[in-house]
């Protein structure tokens, strides 16, 4: 392998590695809703909960980013500016990640939802992304004017993640913290456009392997992709609030963020229609890992944008808030999404890596394949059901106490844990063949 | 090329109002409730409840981890309330970890839970459905 493509392999074999940590610790977590004094006394829940979570958002993050650098060295044609920043940049993510680690397993927390670890960790976090914008703008803005809209979607992806990964501090200041509405508001804005962040960096790197897969230069270019670049910043600006309809913030941010998430009928009418067009492939394509996790990752966010535009109705989003449903839809966008995206990624780099059909051939890979798409549609079934269950016991008993309502969805979190295990194996059947061969070549010379 | 500039000025039109929008959204008053602002005691309490990653089971407006109860209105609960809530903290029941907090810590959490109660309602069950898809939701 060439030096210069060494971190971003570094990147993505982390990310790959986060990834098993967090279906590992996933897993585990998920016996304590049938044993609640599971690993209790070792590590309780709410330091287990964080420690997965957290390698989730690894796993996302690392991946996009690693898969973002590799492509800039090995198919762009291009020299990144500051190899060094990138080294930096690469060990800075590291030790922190470690000692986010040791700081949720020590219970030495933050305590906001999502960002659990100790605040100031934040920082050198922070530093990593102006580290990665520095590298990616001045690498990559000479040519800004033919742009493609992938280059677009990294671009104001790391800008907006710094932003908000800023905004989700905003707590800090007592002027916000001491009012609780507005500081639960800010925190939801901040994770709702968080998450937008990162969809930028991942969807825009599904069109840039589109292109690379299909040879076509004019994916990715276009008015239609342009149209909707914007109508999703629009979204990730202005529909968070669709997380808070039950908060009692004044009614405009509220309304704002109803309209604002309509025009994602838009999208999802688009798909729909698109699949049709769609149904002739050439063979050669179709035998390829990454072509294939795309595919999955389009059935994916059919399935998400159907559940989150059901959610966004204020009227549906009444019953559904609370319950397991907006479980379903976080992970539905997190390991459905996501994921299918970035295994495509990883795969299509690995395919790069290697200048052969090894891994597209690999029969391990293909079967974790079916098996990972089938296991998350259970997984992801059991948790709708069980929120609609927990909907309906919230109507029906409304004096009831939560530990009733613990012991009558147990056989509910029977099959929750079930489909949870078998998601695992399916993943990790994915997993072993992939790092197999990073590791081999970022030991080889 | 006219294309490429067009991109561009849409936008910079997005981030202006991006713009105007979160400075509202960070400066002005954005709660519908009445509630007054968390107290000293209140904050202290808030403290102890990111220390210990509550919120990794409990909810508040049914934001966070589902392995426990909502606790928003847990204070104004006729059937639980304060010295219910006094009694479970330091409880260890169920999967909730066994805490040790003092009686200083506990009244500061009970603070912090009541001040969040004066805040509104959870679940809100005095809402209007309205034929836009729209729901009111009653205020405190
Ligand atoms: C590991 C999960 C977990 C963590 C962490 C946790 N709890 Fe709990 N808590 C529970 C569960 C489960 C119950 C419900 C027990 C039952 O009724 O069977 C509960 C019940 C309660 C109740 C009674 C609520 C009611 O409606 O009956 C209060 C109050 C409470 N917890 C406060 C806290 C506070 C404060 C913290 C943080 C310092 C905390 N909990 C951390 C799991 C947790």
């Amino acid at each position: 392998m060439e030096a210069n493509k060494r971190f971003s392999i570094l990147f993505i074999t982390l990310g790959i590695m986060a990834l098993a940590t967090t279906v590992l610790i996933g897993v585990l977590a998920s016996f304590v809703y049938l044993y609640p004094d599971f690993l209790k006394d070792y590590i309780p829940f709410n330091r287990l909960r964080p420690l997965h979570t957290t390698s989730a958002i690894s796993w996302i993050i690392l991946t996009a980013i690693g898969g973002i650098y590799y492509y800039i060295h090995s198919l762009e044609n291009t020299y990144i500016s500051f190899p060094k920043l990138e080294k930096a940049h690469f060990f800075i993510f590291l030790i922190t990640g470690i000692s986010i680690y040791f700081s949720l397993f020590f219970g030495k927390m933050g305590g906001r939802e999502y960002l659990e670890y100790y605040p100031l960790l934040t920082i050198p976090i922070l530093i990593g992304w102006i580290f990665f914008g520095i590298n990616y703008f001045t690498t990559m803005l000479i040519n800004v004017k033919k742009w493609p809209v992938y280059f677009w979607m990294w671009g104001t992806g790391i800008l907006f993640m710094i932003y908000h990964l800023s905004e989700a501090h905003f707590w800090l200041f007592s002027s916000i913290r001491n009012d609780f509405i507005k500081d639960i508001s800010i925190q939801w804005k901040s994770y709702g456009s968080f998450v937008g962040s990162w969809n930028l960096l991942v969807y825009g790197t599904a069109i840039y392997l589109m292109a690379k897969i299909k040879k076509d230069d004019s994916i990715g270019r276009g008015k239609e992709y342009f149209f909707f670049y914007f109508l999703g910043l629009t979204n990730l600006m202005f529909g968070w609030a669709h997380h808070t309809y039950i908060i009692p913030t004044q009614p405009w941010i509220r309304y704002v963020a109803y309209v604002v998430s309509m025009t994602e009928w838009i999208i999802f009418i688009h798909i729909v229609y698109n699949w049709k067009k769609s149904l002739k492939k050439d063979k050669m394509i179709i035998n390829q890992m990454a072509y294939k996790f795309l595919i999955a990752s389009d059935f994916w966010v059919f399935f998400n944008l159907m559940l989150a535009l059901l959610m966004s109705i204020p009227s549906l989003n009444y019953f559904m808030h609370g319950t397991h449903i907006t479980v379903a839809h976080s992970m539905g966008t997190t390991i459905g999404i996501n994921t299918s995206i970035l295994l495509a990624s990883v795969s299509f780099v690995v395919s790069d890596l290697l200048k052969n059909n090894k891994l597209n051939h690999n029969k391990i890979l293909r079967i974790g394949y079916y098996a990972f798409n089938t296991s998350l549609f259970l997984f992801l079934t059991v948790l709708i059901e069980s929120g609609i269950f927990k909907a309906r016991w919230i109507l029906n008993n409304p004096n009831s106490n939560f530990g009733i309502y613990q012991e009558d969805s147990s056989f509910i979190y029977i099959f929750f844990v079930i489909a949870g295990i078998v998601l695992f194996i399916s993943l990790i059947t994915v997993i072993i063949p992939i790092l197999k061969h990073l590791l081999k070549s970022l030991f080889s010379r | 090329m006219k294309n490429r500039d067009g991109n561009r000025i849409v936008l910079a039109i997005l981030i202006v109002v991006f713009a105007i929008y979160n400075s509202i959204i960070y400066t002005k008053n954005t709660s519908a409730s009445s509630a007054p602002l968390l107290s000293k005691k209140g904050i202290e309490g808030e403290k102890i409840w990111q220390k210990n990653n509550c919120t990794a089971c409990h909810q508040f407006y049914g934001l966070g981890g589902y392995l426990g109860p909502d606790l928003t209105n847990l204070i104004s609960n006729p059937i639980k309330g304060e010295e219910y809530a006094k009694a479970i903290f330091n409880s260890g029941i169920k999967s909730m970890p066994k805490f040790n907090f003092t009686t200083q810590e506990k009244n500061n959490l009970i603070s912090f839970l009541k001040e969040v109660d004066r805040t509104g309602f959870y679940p809100n069950k005095n809402v209007k459905f309205k034929s836009n898809g729209w729901v009111s939701i009653k205020y405190k």
